[in-house]
């Protein structure tokens, strides 16, 4: 119970800061908006989806690759709360050991809620359409959700372990940048060459994409059906993913979380 | 009445604070000040010995010491994006309060503090050393009875240090007890009670501000010459007035020595430098400060990288 309070303090806190912090919104608002925008008008009239739009095939992968960043956001917060002797603070008072690291989790999935409202706005003025039901739209973006936070329980371990915010953006980028884009983010994965292809197919940022693209109903009419298991079991296979993320990240971040700031 | 056991991890360091005193914990970098406060705050654990804090066993029942300390430490560590009321409302809501509690509490203490200014503005507009007393207030929201200051003026300015020792002072007249950690003299001598002064993990010295000025000597005499040469004629003056181990840099030029009565050593040592045709590039009296300490305690300056 005190657990809850106190990460809801902890959370508290953190959106606080988004109305103070600059570098925040344009992370929270205007990144996604500008790529929405950036690849609808620049990409957009280039590449050719058979039997569809590109423009509705890529709103899902801007989705997916805006809430896996979105998730660097628990690990620069948390390591620049490490920095500045924000979690010595914390760790000297009586509150769950836990709680720093929920709450921080917490305020990063209404962080990502926010980008994704921003970026549906952005996606129905360039003519981006749900064409599926309300309730499959419902599932898409709750899946969209769980997800980045499961993978933010990842970047609070990344976080906890390096000596500046910095750093974890210059870490995660290089990973994060072809995670997202040997996929089926951007262009369908069938047309990826062999190896790329295979790890695009079990990457689960595509699996992400490709359930919440189903779910929204715009995955273009002449798609083949997918060959391989994960993409056949979409939606399963990224909730397999989110879960096993958080039953082995959560700990380890916690447990981290108590030995950090002690040298 | 506290007691702070054994901690072996500093090998055998040894603390008592009556309740409601104020122990300082004088030493250069490095000499293990800060370790001994993360053990006593909970945030390390300590290899072997023990600890009791506020009559609670900071080992076996961590929790319970947290919910009895607060803790100030050498980085202010409050959040500079939000506001002071901000800040202390969350602290509080961290101790257990409820939200309303706590941001009356705070109001109380920015008041108290003359933070008022501060109390709807981020941080990050306002100076070190009231991001200190927030710092300090933090600390106090929940009213701790024991209050840990790691070097809680290092790097202020005197106007800023003052007005922290004010707050400080303040608190321990309510009945707080404070283990204060420094590396100014001056410091533990306008806070403390008693002072413990460690080097390497060990309390190389104990006593009241009074009793370790006594051994240090009351005032001390700085001359500057030029040249290794006049800094060894110097010394030998200085030999006379001097009532401990003296401090010479040969190269510099400078030599430095304890002494009972400043104004009648300085005309000595004036005239004996005249008489020889020294030359004197500066010469002062000053206040002891902690290499005096440890040039006297020890025989040897404070370790290299202790020295600011």
């Amino acid at each position: 119970m005190s657990m809850l309070r106190d990460a809801a303090t902890i959370a508290r806190r953190n959106m606080i800061r988004i109305r103070r912090v600059p570098d925040v919104m344009v992370f929270v608002v205007v990144q996604p908006l500008m790529f929405v925008l950036l690849f609808a008008y620049v990409f957009g009239g280039s590449i050719d989806i058979p039997g569809g739009s590109y423009r509705e095939f890529l709103i899902a992968g801007i989705f997916a690759q805006t809430v896996v960043f979105g998730a660097t956001f628990t690990g620069s917060g948390l390591a620049e709360d490490m920095q500045k002797g924000l979690i010595n603070r914390f760790r000297s008072l009586p509150m769950s050991r836990s709680a720093v690291v929920a709450g921080r989790t917490v305020s990063d999935v209404v962080y990502n809620a926010l980008s994704i409202i921003v970026m549906s706005l952005a996606g129905l003025a360039v003519g981006w359409r749900i064409r599926g039901s309300i309730l499959d739209a419902v599932v898409a973006y709750a899946l969209l959700l769980f997800f980045s936070y499961a993978f933010s329980w990842v970047m609070a371990c990344v976080g906890l372990l390096v000596p500046t915010p910095e750093v974890v953006n210059n870490a995660t980028f290089v990973i994060l940048f072809p995670m997202t884009f040997i996929a089926n983010t951007f262009v369908p994965s069938e047309s990826l060459p062999g190896a790329l292809k295979t790890i695009a197919e079990w990457n689960p940022v595509s699996t992400l994409t490709h359930a919440v693209r189903v779910r929204f109903g715009n995955l273009p009419a002449q798609t083949p059906e997918p060959t391989a298991w994960p993409l056949q079991n979409a939606m399963l296979y990224s909730l397999i993913w989110a879960v096993v993320l958080i039953m082995v990240f959560a700990p380890i971040a916690t447990r981290l979380y108590q030995r950090a700031g002690s040298r | 009445m506290k007691r702070y056991g054994e901690v072996t991890a500093l090998d055998g360091l040894d603390l008592d604070v009556p309740g409601g005193t104020v122990l300082g914990l004088l030493g250069p970098n490095g000499a293990g000040k800060t370790t001994a406060v993360s053990i006593l705050t909970t945030l390390t654990r300590p290899d072997a010995g023990t600890a009791m804090v506020a009559g609670v066993d900071v080992l076996a029942d961590p929790r319970g010491v947290r919910a009895r300390i607060g803790l100030s430490g050498q980085y202010a560590a409050v959040d500079e994006h939000l506001t002071a009321t901000e800040n202390l409302e969350m602290i509080g809501c961290l101790y257990g309060m409820s939200r309303r509690d706590a941001r009356r509490r705070g109001l109380e203490l920015l008041d108290q503090f003359r933070l008022m200014e501060a109390a709807d503005r981020p941080l990050k507009t306002f100076s070190g050393g009231m991001r200190r007393r927030i710092d300090l207030a933090g600390a106090l929201v929940a009213d701790p009875p024991v209050l840990f200051l790691d070097e809680p003026t290092t790097g202020l300015d005197p106007r800023s240090r003052g007005e922290l020792w004010e707050a400080i002072r303040d608190r321990v007249q309510r009945g707080t007890t404070v283990l204060l950690t420094t590396q100014y003299l001056e410091e533990a001598d306008q806070l403390a009670d008693e002072i413990v002064v460690i080097d390497h993990g060990h309390a190389i010295a104990k006593g009241t501000s009074e009793e370790l000025k006594r051994r240090v000597g009351g005032e001390h005499l700085d001359v500057h010459v030029n040249g290794a040469d006049d800094a060894r004629r110097t010394e030998s003056i200085m030999n006379k007035v001097a009532t401990g181990p003296m401090r010479v840099h040969h190269d510099e030029g400078e030599v430095s020595a304890p002494v009972a009565n400043g104004v009648e050593a300085l005309s000595i040592v004036l005239r004996e430098l005249e008489e020889q045709r020294i030359a004197i590039v500066d010469i002062g009296l000053r206040r002891p400060t902690l290499d005096d300490v440890f040039m006297e305690l020890t025989g040897h300056e404070a370790s290299a990288e202790a020295s600011q």
